[in-house]
């Protein structure tokens, strides 16, 4: 079964995407920013990190910057962010995210992300 | 849930649906009709289906008809999908289809069509496809043609610009970076893909003019809208396009077996089909006219 982890701030947003992942029978632990994530990553095997940008305490990025550094072999990361510019885009994947997902989202769209990034 | 209730004007408009395309409305999806059709209603201030029936009957040929046709065909589509036949086809049947080319000492020019293109989005993978991998294949050039019986789908594919949902489903983010810009809310695609394409309105069933032979037809997630008879009859039309040694590639869930006899499945490559026999390229295709859809890819 695959496990993800969802890393937002926003409680509507992590259940709404808890609903949709469970639906595609995924496991899904949840984490409210960059550090709480971090730490969860320690402690447990996540195949997909599902990652909001702007998150206080720690942001997104710094996240995907520490873990990089921490584990030779991660999770997949798929971005989920308001941050809907080329910039942001880039400067993502230029950090090593796999894939990036447009807020507002839906289904059939994490569907198809999880599916590119070959976890499903 | 409530029954629905099957009213004369729902058959007289799956009727139309299927004079104007072929596709057959089952009864059990009947729930659509009203629901694709309410803003129409509401556009033109009418009151319900019934008015809507006898405002198309004062003009059977005219805007409103077309109008109802486009909003009953369903426009669902993606891009890249279904991501193994993509995979398939750029890494075993392109360079299979170019080495039938060099043998038999052709130019390095591979012809697609895209037979019930929809908004494009197949179209554009495939041309995303070519272009992505054209350092392994240099020298050659592609031509696509997507046809679809929708003048709004077709009018859409042609401009290109899609929306926020429309570039996350199936479309690789470094794919969106490499072809797409951002305008406004949506996003329009790279004009070197879209000069690739040529885009044409056309229904597969009458007479618009022959399109020629081609390399590989996409005609996917299509026929599941067809009547059995009018399942061969398309199969006929297609196999008269498809070029000698060319390809037929269908939607999952579809396929030729028992339908036709005019396609048989590739034993090199799976899941797609070979035309069974030769056919000359002559008056029959220019009857077969030129091609439109009846789903989507």
């Amino acid at each position: 079964m695959t496990n993800c982890l969802v890393v937002d701030d926003s409680k509507v947003i992590r259940k709404v995407a808890r609903h949709i992942l469970e639906s595609l029978n995924i496991k899904v632990a949840e984490a409210c920013d960059g550090r709480d994530a971090l730490t969860q990553c320690q402690n447990a095997e996540h195949d997909v990190v599902l990652l909001d940008w702007n998150m206080p305490v720690m942001s997104g990025m710094e996240f995907l910057q520490q873990l990089s550094a921490l584990k030779a072999t991660r999770p997949k990361v798929i971005f989920c962010t308001t941050e809907n510019g080329l910039a942001h885009i880039k400067a993502a994947l230029e950090a090593g995210a796999d894939e990036y997902v447009m807020k507002p989202f839906d289904r059939d769209t994490l569907e198809s992300k999880l599916q590119l990034v070959g976890v499903i | 849930m409530p029954e629905l209730r099957l009213t004369p004007s729902m058959r007289i408009l799956a009727g139309l649906l299927e004079i104007r395309t072929g596709q057959t409305l089952s009864e059990n999806r009947f729930w659509r009709i009203e629901t694709l059709l309410r803003p129409i209603v509401r556009s033109n201030r009418l009151r319900g289906l019934d008015d809507l029936v006898a405002a198309i009957q004062a003009d059977p040929a005219g805007p409103l008809a077309r109008a109802v046709v486009d909003a009953l065909l369903n426009n669902e589509t993606s891009f890249f999908r279904d991501e193994y036949l993509f995979r398939m086809v750029s890494h075993d049947l392109i360079p299979a289809l170019m080495e039938e080319v060099r043998a038999s000492g052709r130019e390095k020019h591979l012809r697609l069509w895209c037979a019930g293109c929809s908004t494009g989005q197949e179209a554009y993978s495939l041309a995303m496809l070519f272009r992505d991998h054209q350092a392994r294949w240099p020298g050659w050039k592609m031509q696509i043609v997507a046809t679809d019986i929708s003048n709004e789908a077709v009018e859409r594919a042609r401009e290109g610009l899609f929306s926020q949902i429309d570039v996350q489903r199936g479309l690789p983010i470094g794919s969106l970076l490499r072809w797409f810009q951002p305008e406004g809310d949506q996003w329009r695609i790279d004009g070197a893909l879209r000069e690739m394409i040529d885009f044409r309105v056309g229904n597969l069933f009458e007479d618009g003019g022959p399109l020629g032979r081609f390399d590989m037809i996409f005609c996917r997630n299509v026929l599941l809208y067809f009547s059995p008879g009018r399942k061969r009859e398309l199969f006929h039309v297609l196999s008269r396009h498809c070029g000698e040694g060319g390809y037929l590639l269908l939607g999952a869930g579809e396929t030729v077996i028992g339908h036709s006899n005019d396609f048989v499945a590739s034993r090199r490559f799976r899941g797609a089909y070979e035309r069974a026999r030769p056919v000359s390229l002559g008056a029959g295709v220019r009857a077969a006219g030129q091609a439109g859809r009846g789903g989507r890819p």
